[in-house]
């Protein structure tokens, strides 16, 4: 920008207003210097946008459409690129990096982990983890948050379509699909509706559209796992075993106490994620039930998240001779399927239904699993029903939502009270960690997820630019939760021990919760990760 | 990576308290370290950014940034070839293919017997010389003509197969 008396252009996010200051941003001058400063930035920049997985999406592309680049005024040699995507989640590649140094602030602040640096120096510099490694070699949690911070296609998740649709052609494999609920609040926004649209109805319509085999709704997998985890927690309270637990739907955050606090391992409960269960579920249970040969079936997971392409990759969660999952497409990828399948409007769709047959059913308290606190909510829901023997009046507890790093309650189960924790990303899980590493904490029961406000938040959701969260800032969360929300009080049935298919499932086929053949498909072990791993 | 022994994990942790309290500690710790051990092992660079409340890779950023810090051993004998102007037009390159050929030391790497490293400079200073190496500290002037810096490298080697043979 230019001010009136300084001799120099000043950059506008660092120079202080005082008063009686008069500036001009858009004068001639202004405008050209912004342009040679985006000029330089491309001519360092490997511009094969058409191919590149931000093609329309991308900020870089849109200042140089809004300043009205029509050449490269500065060809020249460019920096040799890292291009490195040896971990099933998240992909680097140098050439598109603008240095804008977005992904090492988000990494460290809100995950306060710090894996990327920058390396280097003057034209060579590069960002990437130290020693310029894969991810896969260095305590990266694959949580993406990175990847939503980055404004061009330097960081991205590694893409998994071209492995559905070559299932979903293969005429042996039976391919089901399941979509987790954070997605139904996020997934719109790929097709121009505004932030946190609901829009389950057409993303069913869509998915089916694709020729899947089924299309089920996660929060069946999610009502399982209250079922295992409240059990759990109800037997570690009675029969003294490790407390406070932790939830372990997150993959993310799984990934990060391997890495970082591995002696608080048994803290964390035994549950596999939603998603994996109701695979483990759906290879077994239902695979029978449909006369089936579970190596026939092909599982894909629509994810709110990166960390998911890892966690079925574990080999700490294969059930007998299949994995649970087969492939994880992001919502990203999914909106991109749709798109490949030639649906660039889902609106002309009228709403459709899950799938029914088997694993159909879900209740609300499935839904808000999609964001921070709604994981602790269904299991107070589902535990306290189990305790008080009779239909919950009020299933809201209002003090599990909201959107604070860390929240806490006391409740009273059944005149025993205890003390609840609910926190979200990271930086702020850390000091309840390092309570619990003290021996100090006074909680029973913690939820944490990976990223910041849950699954909503994940690093799978459509991205929104840095401008417009300058803009709105943590509004986006809001919107996608209150969306939650909102499906969870239209559900019939709000509390997962309602959902009577899968009563029906347990009886015929698991038992009970925390069961033999339960502890065996449905629960899995964890083992302390070495941070860093490199020859 | 090979496992640090414990006497050099002694040494950092000792460098990193010293240390510790200081303005801008990072880089007198990492300057300590790289002279003890002759390289920033990453053992170092995760205890350094445990005491200064920064990542590995920010640590890691910095000693990519100074050319005096290596992340590899440097070799019991450093060569170095000077790649400026003059040497280059006189043949530094073919002089730097022959070092690398007889040590067994890419450039900027250390030989995998861990006997040299082989680093590319700037200007010496000595262009009425070139082609010009170092080899600990002593100069070779007209390499390719003269020869002798040949003849010190397999004497090095002669030197230490002898010493390792006795040992
Ligand atoms: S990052 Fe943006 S500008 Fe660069 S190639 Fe991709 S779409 Fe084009
Ligand atoms: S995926 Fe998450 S943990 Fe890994 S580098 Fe990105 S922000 Fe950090
Ligand atoms: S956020 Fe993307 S463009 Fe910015 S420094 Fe990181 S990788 Fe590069
Ligand atoms: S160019 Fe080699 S010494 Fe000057």
């Amino acid at each position: 920008m230019e001010v009136k008396g300084a001799r120099a252009l000043l950059s506008a996010c660092t120079t202080p207003v005082s008063e009686g200051m008069v500036v001009w941003t858009n004068s001639e001058r202004a405008i050209r210097a912004r342009k040679t400063t985006v000029e330089l930035i491309m001519s360092n920049h490997n511009k094969n946008c058409l191919s590149c997985k931000r093609n329309l999406n991308c900020e870089l592309q849109k200042l140089c459409q809004e300043l009205g680049i029509r050449e490269n005024r500065f060809e020249g040699e460019y920096t040799e690129p890292t291009f490195e995507d040896a971990s099933p989640g998240i992909v680097r590649d140098t050439s598109k990096c603008v240095l804008c140094e977005r992904c090492i602030q988000t990494c460290k602040k809100v995950q306060g982990i710090g894996v990327l640096g920058l390396m280097n120096r003057g034209f060579k510099t590069k960002v990437g983890p130290i020693y310029d490694a894969g991810f896969n070699a260095v305590n990266c949690m694959q949580c993406g948050q990175c990847v939503t911070a980055c404004p061009v296609g330097a960081l991205t998740e590694k893409e998994s379509i071209h492995e559905v649709i070559e299932a979903i052609n293969d005429p042996d494999k039976v391919v089901i699909c399941q979509t987790a609920p954070a997605v139904r609040a996020s997934l719109g926004e790929e097709f121009g509706h505004r932030i946190g649209t609901l829009v389950t109805g057409k993303m069913v319509a869509a998915l089916k559209r694709c020729g899947f085999d089924r299309v089920y709704d996660t929060n069946y997998g999610a009502d399982m796992t209250i079922m295992e985890e409240g059990t759990e927690l109800l037997k570690r309270i009675q029969n003294g075993g490790v407390l406070p637990m932790f939830t372990s739907c997150s993959p993310g955050w799984i990934k990060y106490i391997e890495y970082e606090y591995p002696d608080l391992l048994p803290h964390l409960s035994s549950a596999k994620s939603p998603h994996m269960m109701f695979g483990a579920a759906l290879k077994t249970y239902w695979a029978q039930k449909n006369n089936i040969d579970p190596s026939k079936i092909f599982v894909v997971s629509i994810m709110p998240c990166i960390a998911k392409k890892t966690e079925i990759l574990r080999p700490e969660c294969k059930t007998g001779e299949y994995q649970d999952v087969d492939a994880v497409l992001t919502t990203r990828e999914a909106a991109r399927l749709i798109k490949m399948y030639g649906m660039d409007n889902i609106d002309i769709f009228e709403d459709e239904k899950f799938d029914q047959d088997f694993c159909g059913e879900y209740t609300g308290a499935g839904v808000i699993f999609g964001t921070s606190g709604g994981v602790m909510e269904a299991a107070l829901r589902t535990v306290k029903q189990i305790l008080d023997g009779k239909p919950l009046e009020n299933v809201d507890f209002m003090e599990c939502r909201g959107m604070a790093g860390v929240k806490e309650a006391e409740v009273d189960l059944n005149g025993q009270k205890i003390w609840i924790a609910i926190t979200s990303s990271m930086s702020c899980a850390k000091p309840l960690l390092d309570e619990v590493r003290a021996g100090t904490s006074k909680y029973t029961f913690i939820e944490v997820m990976g990223c910041p406000g849950g699954c909503i938040n994940g690093g799978g959701q459509s991205i929104i630019s840095g401008r417009k969260k300058a803009r709105i800032g943590d509004e986006y969360k809001v919107w996608r939760m209150e969306t939650l929300y909102e499906e969870d009080k239209m559900m019939p049935k709000r509390v997962s021990m309602d959902n009577a298919q899968m009563q029906d499932m347990y009886t015929e086929f698991f038992g009970e919760p925390g069961s033999e053949l339960a502890e065996k498909l449905l629960h899995t072990t964890y083992s302390p990760k070495k941070r860093f791993d490199i020859e | 990576m090979e496992k640090l022994n414990g006497e050099a994990l002694r040494k950092i942790d000792e460098i990193v308290a010293r240390h510790k309290d200081q303005a801008g500690p990072c880089i007198e710790m990492l300057h300590e370290v790289q002279n003890e051990l002759g390289y920033i092992p990453y053992e170092a660079m995760e205890k350094i950014a445990e005491a200064t409340g920064s990542s590995p890779a920010e640590v890691y950023g910095v000693v990519m940034f100074y050319a005096q810090f290596t992340t590899e051993p440097k070799g019991k004998h450093v060569i170095n070839v000077c790649l400026g102007t003059a040497c280059y037009v006189k043949g530094a390159q073919q002089l730097i293919d022959r070092v690398e050929k007889l040590t067994g030391a890419a450039v900027n790497k250390t030989s995998p017997d861990g006997l040299f490293s082989l680093d590319a400079t700037r200007c010496l200073g000595a262009c009425g010389l070139a082609p010009v190496c170092i080899i600990d500290g002593k100069y070779y002037g007209n390499a390719l003509v003269n020869n002798d810096f040949t003849n010190e490298i397999r004497r090095i080697v002669r030197e230490e197969k002898k010493a390792g043979a006795n040992a």
